[in-house]
């Protein structure tokens, strides 16, 4: 387990910043760049993506406690079980 | 509750309870994750259903969504501060942004109620269609959310100002931070896929 006990909390600043610019590009990409819908789904689909992994791992500290491996495990098959769900929906029902 | 503090261990690890309590958290966040997957799942397959009555582009607007968004962005990021002061064994510090965290967590269910009455006006309610539907039963479910983490936090609130920073409310207050940060993860994806998708022309 690692935490550093520094005075400055550098770690949640850039993750704090690295939020806002991917969700003001998000934003942007999807309002104003006139790109064919597919493309903007997919460019804010990725950023989306990248948005929660980037609050796990610098905001939830899922990485640091002893059980870390049975947490990520278990994030991850959520998430799994979450995209089954979505696009299992999303195709039965378009077919 | 050993009284002996391990100081290789943040407060809220010292003792296996805590451990145990913090991963079960984890795991109960696992079942979030499938409760939102099929509202979000419901809220697509529904989401072209309008039955005659609004749709996303006549009911979104960019600056409402904009407001929200940021409110519960900025908010997570002072969560994220009150676990750092914490752990710095800073108590008023961490007092200071959970009770900014909560501040901004009430002022984003303001907006989107405002946003959700806006809606009733102009005719589009939950018995209006299919898409609304959905959208309010999604949308709804992380709003109760949002509204009960702020209910506990002030409950968490009161108990650290009664008992002091110790190895079970520094608990409690990490986990109240997981689940907040959660429900903002949560707001990403509502925030991309319902309304960025829906605002786009």
């Amino acid at each position: 387990m690692e935490h550093g006990h520094t005075k400055y909390p550098i770690g949640h600043i850039i993750g704090f910043l690295l939020s806002l610019a991917m969700t003001i590009l998000a934003a942007i990409v999807a309002l104003r760049s006139g790109l064919p819908k597919p493309a903007i789904m997919s460019i804010i689909g990725v950023l989306a993506f990248m948005q929660a992994g980037m609050q796990l791992f610098m905001f939830m500290h899922i990485k640091e406690s002893d059980n870390s491996a049975v947490q990520i495990g278990n994030i991850i098959y959520s998430i799994i079980i979450a995209l089954t769900i979505v696009l299992g929906s999303i195709w039965v029902m378009h077919n | 509750m050993s009284d002996h503090l391990d100081t290789s261990l943040p407060l809220e690890y010292q003792s296996e309870q805590s451990r145990l309590n913090i991963f079960g958290f984890w795991i109960f966040l696992g079942a979030e994750i499938a409760l939102f997957a099929t509202l979000f799942a419901t809220y697509f397959v529904l989401s072209g259903m309008t039955a005659g009555g609004p749709s996303q582009l006549d009911l979104f607007k960019e600056k409402d969504v904009m407001i929200e968004t940021i409110l519960l962005l900025v908010s997570s990021f002072t969560c994220g501060l009150a676990i750092f002061s914490m752990r710095n064994h800073n108590k008023n510090a961490m007092l200071a942004w959970f009770i900014i965290t909560l501040l901004l967590g009430a002022g984003f269910i303001y907006f989107e109620l405002h946003e959700f009455i806006d809606y009733v006006h102009e005719g589009a309610t939950m018995q209006t269609s299919a898409f609304l539907s959905g959208f309010f039963v999604l949308l709804g479910t992380h709003g109760a959310h949002v509204t009960l983490g702020i209910l506990w936090g002030i409950l968490l609130i009161i108990q650290v100002v009664r008992n002091g920073l110790n190895p079970v409310t520094s608990r409690k207050f990490f986990i109240i931070s997981l689940y907040w940060h959660f429900l903002d993860v949560v707001w990403i994806f509502i925030f991309t896929f319902v309304y960025l998708g829906g605002l786009i022309q």
